[in-house]
């Protein structure tokens, strides 16, 4: 059984990495239209979510997100695929 | 050239006013390494800035992504810019200029990633890394702060460069290219790597035992410089423009001068002929003869190499007036902010000219047989100097010196 992913600490993480408040990350948000983030900013937000969720993340794939919603999907699919391998 | 604004982040005092006070009464910013775990090292101490909220000058993630030089050169600008009352915001952008310098540039940031890339691969290089570790980005990083659009660069010369880029900055508005300019250098380099190679060449002082006692010009018992940190920013302004909108002058740069040792890439020329020729150069284009020269801020780093050759070099400029003048070190407090260091021994000079006060060198309670000058030794003194000159040295032979006036009641 794995654990399920808390929305909070992805909040934190990207905060973090924005420079902006925790609570402006929500789902409905998109990293590039909403929150400013450049492509240099999502490089280093790969490189974050990847080392905490261990999971692999190309720029295409992040770039493709229309919002955090489809980051938190790609999320939780990957975690379920690891707790039925 | 009128200076209207100064800006200080360093070891002994993030504003005017403590920064002042330390340098008056013999305050040292040196103590044990808190940066970095730097119990393996020959050397232990130095002299950091402590508590710098770099939020407090920009928001938070334009400090994410600078490095920690370019965090200190921000708030020093800054808060040189309101001392000078100056807003390039308001002003034709073309009017202000940015010349702030650093010795080496981001050097913790480069430390971090290269770390990164050899323990987790070079997918966790930091995608801010270059803005973060390239020695130009103060500048850059100021202008997009400030609103200041002129000529703007970083002039790299070890530990002369903020010499040269004061006295260069000088030079731009004579020119008429800018009407004001923001001129200082920015240092961060109390780091693993950079401590340890100044370890390696011997520079570095290793009294660990006694941080506030380690620097100590012109005194037999040093036994290398000790590292520093942070930022010294001036605002030069074309005089006309100052005075016409009533701005407070603290005195004026009236020379500069530089020259190369042709020496050697870390030792400076045994008789300082290089720094002779910088002098010099610095009071013809003043038009001050060296017997008007009551203060010279010394290079004075606390090594014996490079004490001597100054004191030699002093000696060669000014004949029988080198020892009716006083010389001191203000780095016997503040430690060696390498491309910081001209700004601020040059700030120190400007304070000490506007408030008639000489700073001393501190730790200073055996003179060196061959550094017989008055170096000012541990206590400040009152005294009317009108004009006065700050040396900047950096490996690589460079060599640069400030005329500086006291500005004149009219």
């Amino acid at each position: 059984m794995t654990q399920e992913l808390d929305f909070k600490e992805l909040q934190n993480l990207a905060a973090e990495i924005l420079g902006i408040d925790p609570n402006e990350v929500q789902l409905d948000k998109s990293f590039q239209r909403d929150l400013a983030a450049d492509s240099l900013d999502l490089v280093e937000l790969i490189a974050a979510v990847e080392d905490k969720y261990d999971v692999e993340l190309s720029e295409e794939t992040l770039e493709g997100m229309k919002s955090i919603r489809d980051l938190w999907v790609f999320l939780e699919e990957k975690q379920k695929s690891k707790a039925e391998a | 050239m009128a200076v209207t604004g100064l800006g200080f982040v360093t070891p002994i005092g993030q504003d005017i006013e403590t920064v002042w006070s330390s340098l008056v009464e013999g305050v040292s910013g040196v103590g044990p390494i808190t940066r970095f775990d730097a119990s393996d090292y020959a050397c232990r101490i130095a002299a950091e800035v402590k508590d710098y909220d770099a939020e407090r000058f920009m928001d938070r993630k334009t400090a994410r992504h600078i490095g920690r030089y370019c965090q200190f050169a921000v708030g020093a600008a800054k808060m040189a810019l309101e001392d000078a009352g100056l807003d390039p915001h308001e002003m034709d952008p073309d009017d202000v200029g940015v010349i702030i310098s650093s010795g080496i540039g981001g050097m913790e940031e480069i430390e971090r990633n290269h770390s990164a890339l050899l323990e987790r691969g070079v997918r966790r290089i930091s995608p801010f890394t270059v803005p973060m570790m390239i020695a130009d980005m103060a500048a850059g990083i100021v202008a997009m702060q400030t609103g200041a659009g002129g000529l703007n660069y970083a002039i790299v010369s070890a530990c002369a460069s903020s010499g040269h880029a004061i006295g260069e900055a000088a030079e731009i508005i004579k020119r008429g290219d800018s009407v004001a300019m923001i001129a200082g250098g920015a240092e961060a380099t109390i780091t693993p790597l950079t401590m340890g190679a100044f370890i390696q060449i011997k520079a570095v002082s290793e009294r660990n035992d006694e941080p506030e006692r380690a620097c100590r010009p012109w005194d037999v018992e040093r036994d290398g410089f000790v590292m520093g940190e942070g930022s010294a920013v001036l605002i030069l302004e074309d005089w006309e423009h100052a005075r016409k909108r009533g701005a407070h002058v603290y005195a004026e740069i009236a020379g500069y001068g530089g020259s190369a040792d042709m020496y050697h890439v870390t030792a400076p020329h045994p008789e300082g002929q290089g720094a002779i020729r910088a002098m010099r150069k610095a009071l013809t284009k003043a038009e001050v003869e060296p017997e008007e020269i009551g203060y010279v801020n010394a290079h004075g780093t606390s090594t014996k190499l490079g004490d001597v050759a100054e004191t030699k070099a002093i000696k060669a400029v000014f004949g029988d007036h080198a020892y009716k003048l006083a010389v001191s070190s203000t780095k016997s407090m503040h430690a060696h902010l390498l491309g910081g260091a001209g700004a601020l021994e040059a700030g120190a000079t400007i304070l000490a000219l506007e408030r008639g006060v000489l700073p001393p060198t501190i730790n200073l309670d055996k003179q060196d047989p061959e550094c017989d000058l008055d170096y000012v030794p541990n206590h400040s003194r009152k005294a009317d100097v009108k004009v006065a000159i700050s040396n900047s040295f950096g490996f690589g032979g460079h060599n640069a010196t400030l005329v500086i006036k006291k500005t004149e009641p009219n």
